[in-house]
């Protein structure tokens, strides 16, 4: 029979242990994850990848279509999110603190930011696929940038309210209209944690996949008009990965590769990034 | 007396400041509209369905689209089983992970660490379906699945849930998979929950004598106790919408069974995979519906995971 000490010692040590164990069992995925991911991605990475179109089952080829569309479509997606993301933001952290659309947006946006991105697909597609009748680059950008909204409003609320309130006083002392004070003091010296936002946001489209099964679909072929279906990498590899060719396949594992190690690079940017500035407190 | 400022260029920065508020705000209000046309949207494309089955759409197991008939019950249980196997999992993985994390970790090792489970969460669900799918499955069919079936399959009580043939895919592999996804999610909001404990009520407990285990089961856990359900939800929230990983495992089987080792299917992986072929407009709008129970339910998840954060770190706050 243990003592009542012997006991509470036993069961902190083994709650305790478990608790490594947790830690351990997360790691292990990751890890087993990416060593996957290596060990079959790794030999199809060739410069073909990045100089040939996707092939037909059995053919040679890489994925340089399914790499540019899947660029040009997270670029526009960035290019229309940020300036919405930002503004809607900068609402929240600097006017936002009466009236019911400052906490209306706040839960919307929070709402929006875990929605199952698979529905903003059906979304686009109703609304813009339906109506000019094709699948279209376009369109998968529009689905890509409703995802990066939410992402740049968290952020940027969340920065702008890290700002020391004492500047925006010093600013406003010197006579300068609020929206100079916004945009040349406060906006600036949150600088780098939007930009953290940014790259986080960018990290989170370059990976999504459901969202551009219905609006961009899906080209075999060089396109650089954005009317058009457009290849992009996500697609591709759910594409190539669920054929029964081997080939294909192969090409799936190194465009996974080659995702997972731009997310993972850009993930990591943007935390040192903010690490070296993020206000000390 | 002489102006500093011109009355005129005074009026013109006052109407600067207001045209730039009203940007923003439109911005914001934008974001409104946005979910306003997406719910709006959504439920127009699914009234001929709505109109053709009624309530009846959500307890029929019926999806036949030669016939057109078409009801929502195996993927909406399909979705709701994963996610809870997914639950199951993740939520004990999860507080180890944030005990160790913030009592136990020596701290060079806590920011690494913290940094490489946020990682798990940003490897595209794409990643997780390919290596669930020739990785995980494989493995799991070879050697889990048999044990699972030849020692659980008999038992009166779960036996049901347990037997089958090992197959690799079906709910119950899919449900392992939403786990180690979620995982990030809910031990990144139990670590940032519990380091909002006031330190002098852990060294109170400490000083009485507590153990580490105590303090964090008697005095961490019953402080942050709406956090970490709301971190729950909000993992749940996340499971419940997840597309490509369940997509490639669950094995796309529009039928019920009592066995989690059987191919099922989800909301998501329903329209991942059928609504491109979807022909007819019976068929699509079906499909459209599914996605819009889907987002309702996300919706009630999420709302009420940013409901009880929201109760915490107001409480914080005062």
């Amino acid at each position: 029979m243990l003592t009542l000490y012997a006991r509470r010692r036993l069961i902190n040590a083994l709650s305790l242990g478990i608790s490594i164990l947790a830690m351990l069992f997360g790691l292990f995925w990751l890890g087993w994850i990416l060593w996957t991911l290596l060990a079959n991605g790794l030999q199809g990475l060739n410069l073909n990848l990045f100089t040939q179109m996707t092939p037909p089952p059995g053919g040679e080829g890489g994925l340089l279509n399914a790499i540019a569309g899947s660029l040009m479509m997270t670029f526009i997606a960035t290019l229309i999110g940020t300036p919405i993301g930002i503004l809607a933001g900068t609402y929240l952290a600097e006017f936002g603190q009466r009236g019911w659309l400052a906490p209306a947006t706040r839960f919307i946006n929070d709402v929006l930011l875990s929605a199952p991105s698979i529905v903003i697909g059906l979304f686009v597609y109703e609304i813009y696929v339906i109506k000019i009748g094709h699948f279209s680059g376009w369109a998968g950008a529009f689905a890509l940038s409703i995802i990066v909204i939410p992402v740049v409003i968290r952020t940027t609320e969340n920065m702008l309210r890290l700002v020391p309130n004492t500047l925006r006083e010093a600013a406003a002392a010197l006579g300068t209209p609020q929206w100079k004070i916004i945009n040349f003091v406060t906006l600036r010296a949150a600088r780098a944690g939007i930009l953290t936002g940014l790259l986080l946001a960018v990290a989170r489209i370059s990976g999504e996949t459901a969202p551009l099964l219905f609006t961009s679909l899906n080209n075999q072929f060089w396109n650089s008009d954005l009317n058009q279906p457009m290849a992009n990498l996500p697609v591709v590899i759910f594409q190539f990965a669920m054929s029964p060719y081997a080939d294909w396949q192969s090409l799936a594992w190194a465009g996974a590769l080659l995702i997972t190690a731009s997310v993972l690079t850009l993930n990591i940017l943007a935390r040192v990034l903010f690490r070296q500035t993020a206000p000390s407190h | 007396m002489f102006e500093l400022v011109r009355e005129s260029r005074l009026k013109y920065q006052y109407w600067l400041d207001i045209a730039f508020r009203n940007v923003t705000r439109l911005a914001a209000f934008s974001v409104l509209i946005l979910l306003l046309a997406l719910i709006g949207s959504l439920i127009v494309a699914s009234l001929p369905s709505i109109q053709a089955f009624g309530f009846g759409f959500l307890k029929s197991p019926e999806w036949n689209p030669v016939t057109d008939e078409f009801g929502a019950l195996v993927p909406i249980v399909g979705t709701l089983v994963t996610s809870a196997i997914a639950l199951l999992i993740a939520i004990p993985i999860s507080f180890g992970i944030a005990i160790f994390l913030t009592e136990l970790s020596p701290r060079w090792l806590r920011r690494p660490l913290g940094i490489a489970i946020e990682l798990l969460a940003g490897i595209p669900s794409i990643i997780y379906g390919m290596w669930g799918l020739f990785v995980f499955a494989p493995l799991f069919a070879e050697h889990v699945q048999p044990w699972l079936i030849e020692k659980l399959g008999p038992s009166p009580l779960f036996g049901p849930l347990f037997q089958g043939i090992p197959m690799g895919v079906g709910i119950l592999t899919a449900g392992i998979i939403l786990a180690i996804m979620v995982i990030p999610f809910i031990a990144s909001v139990m670590r940032d929950v519990f380091e909002i404990v006031p330190t002098l009520l852990k060294e109170s407990a400490y000083g009485l004598g507590a153990t580490t285990w105590e303090v964090m089961w008697n005095v961490v856990l019953p402080y942050t106790k709406i956090g970490v359900v709301g971190g729950i939800m909000l993992g749940l929230g996340r499971a419940l919408g997840e597309t490509m990983a369940v997509t490639f495992v669950i094995g796309n089987a529009h039928k019920l069974s009592a066995s989690l080792l059987m191919p099922g299917n989800s909301i998501s992986s329903a329209l991942a995979n059928e609504f491109n072929e979807a022909v007819g407009g019976l068929y699509t709008s079906a499909l459209v519906e599914l996605g819009l129970i889907l987002f309702f339910i996300t919706f009630v998840v999420l709302s009420m995971a940013r409901y009880m954060l929201h109760r915490l770190a107001k409480r914080e706050g005062t």
